[in-house]
């Protein structure tokens, strides 16, 4: 209620700051998000890849019916559209579209049973391979098994439902750009949380608004912007950089002080990796200053200290005034 | 002598306690660590009061400002130019050595002059330089949407809040000599009991 009133009595603040962040729909978007069409790579498959995109490649599709005798237009599917720009961008780019798909599907019209065939998953692909031992697949996927998402898996929950096999690209490792970043992997999570017709193909429980379940969360906007959620609702691990294992929202992190604090769990996880370099500034997680800032977790040791120093010489002025005071009467 | 006005009396009482407030969540934030509390507040409350206590602090300074605008009580934040120097080190021989050798008070207080030289340099530093950098550095953490990102490179927030704990660090080495030089009017009750009857009781520090 206090910060609402605060809000409001301060509004043409942020009215004049042309704040550039929305949570509102399904995804979080930056304005100035890179529209660039910068895609150099060639695949070797790109001339059969082709013939897939040819139909899935947009929203509509064209062929010649037999039975009629005539060209055919028609709606494809929104679920098997694929945008063959983002393809070429993500980690499967080299793939030919049959290599996880059937041969069959070369044919058209393509065999009804098809829709059937079982999908690969992560781990027929890169379980027990030295190739990928670095992104620890075999942690990954124990992790998994562990957290409130494996609990789905009946309900057909799979890694697809994070890791979009046609579009995922690797992240956080590779980006320089941390608020990047953050929206990339926040927009994981919003794919099914924040867009009810996907959660309810996952689960029996109304529509959460995920703004109202964070509204104890003090400048919500400047958290989602600039942490990611797996921060409070995921496992802290030390042998992976992104922890798959997510809690059930009971055990989310809810003390501000986990974070903003000298020993900040932030650099255990969003600063993993970064936090292993030291800036020699004086400040207190400072990598952190790099990207960011948070109360608590940034202090600066020489400001501490020369604060510290002042204090005593105060004291030692009034202790020595109240001396001669006494004594001097 | 009926130096200070009812307006000033209530004014003086919300910004002393409101002052306090915002120091002790504060340092509670500044200094937190994954205990619950350090001093007395838990992170989450300390954020919710320190920006409680802010809100009311900028409207009491907005009528502090507006007080000394319209009445009379301005002029006794104006710097004269004469003397300045010199009137600050007499104060400041009284304080170290005068007061102890049964001198004259310096500059006695008046209708004229509620300060003395040195009392009026600190509350003009206090009042129109570190409370107000206090104010706007606090908006800008308390709104960081509305902060410049990055400043030659650095995190506009750290250097809005490296101003704020500094400004704020300020008031509170301001706050200890503000008290304890109360402590040296005709008793040292003497000058905390003007401040809530409103009459200076006279040979003050």
């Amino acid at each position: 209620m206090i910060s609402a009133s605060i809000r409001y009595l301060l509004f043409f603040i942020l009215a004049l700051s042309g704040a550039s962040y929305s949570a509102s729909g399904s995804e979080l978007t930056i304005e100035k998000a890179d529209t660039k069409d910068s895609i150099t790579y060639r695949s070797p498959y790109y001339e059969d890849n082709e013939r897939c995109f040819k139909c899935h490649g947009q929203s509509k599709y064209e062929y010649t019916n037999e039975n009629l005798g005539r060209q055919v237009k028609a709606m494809m599917f929104s679920e098997v559209i694929i945008n063959r720009n983002k393809f070429y961008e993500a980690n499967h780019k080299s793939f030919s579209c049959t290599d996880c798909h059937s041969e069959e599907y070369t044919k058209f019209p393509h065999a009804g049973e098809l829709r059937m065939e079982q999908s690969y998953n992560c781990m027929d692909c890169h379980g027990g391979d030295e190739k990928f031992s670095k992104f620890n697949f075999e942690t990954i996927e124990s992790q998994y098994r562990n957290s409130t998402h494996f609990k789905l898996e009946a309900e057909g929950f799979t890694c697809w439902d994070c890791h979009n096999p046609h579009y995922y690209k690797i992240n956080i490792r590779n980006n320089s750009n941390l608020k990047e970043a953050v929206l990339y992997d926040n927009n994981i999570c919003l794919r099914c949380h924040s867009n009810y017709n996907q959660f309810q193909l996952l689960s029996e429980r109304e529509e959460i608004n995920i703004l109202q379940k964070h509204e104890w969360l003090p400048n919500q906007e400047s958290h989602f912007k600039n942490v990611r959620c797996i921060e409070c609702h995921a496992e802290i691990n030390d042998t992976i950089l992104v922890s798959h294992l997510i809690n059930p929202v009971e055990k989310a992190v809810k003390r501000c002080n986990e974070c903003h604090s000298q020993n900040s769990l932030l650099m255990s996880s969003l600063y993993k990796f970064e936090s292993k370099k030291q800036r020699k500034d004086g400040f207190f997680n400072g990598i952190i200053l790099n990207q960011s800032y948070v109360i608590g977790a940034n202090r600066n040791e020489y400001l501490n200290i020369l604060s510290l120093l002042i204090f005593a010489v105060l004291v030692i002025i009034i202790g020595s005034h109240i001396y001669f005071r006494l004594t001097k009467k | 002598m009926y130096l200070y006005p009812v307006w000033i009396r209530l004014w003086h009482l919300f910004n002393a306690l409101l002052i306090i407030v915002l120091i002790v969540t504060g340092i509670s934030m500044q200094y937190t660590d994954k205990q619950d509390y350090v001093l007395v507040v838990g992170f989450a409350r300390a954020v919710k009061w320190h920006n409680f206590a802010a809100i009311l602090l900028t409207v009491n300074y907005i009528f502090f400002v507006t007080g000394n605008l319209l009445t009379a009580n301005g002029k006794y934040y104006k710097l004269e130019k004469r003397n300045t120097w010199s009137d600050m080190w007499k104060q400041m021989r009284y304080y170290a050595w005068g007061m102890f050798k049964g001198e004259e008070h310096p500059f006695p207080i008046t209708l004229e002059r509620k300060f003395n030289p040195l009392q009026k340099l600190s509350y003009i530093i206090a009042m129109y330089v570190a409370l107000p950098l206090v104010i706007i550095s606090g908006l800008g953490l308390l709104f960081p949407e509305v902060t410049i990102n990055r400043i030659f490179g650095v995190s506009g927030l750290i250097l809005t809040d490296i101003l704020h704990i500094t400004m704020a660090f300020f008031l509170s080495v301001f706050l200890i000599i503000h008290i304890y030089t109360c402590t040296l009017g005709s008793k040292p009750t003497s000058l905390f009991r003007g401040m809530l009857s409103g009459y200076h009781e006279s040979e003050e520090h």
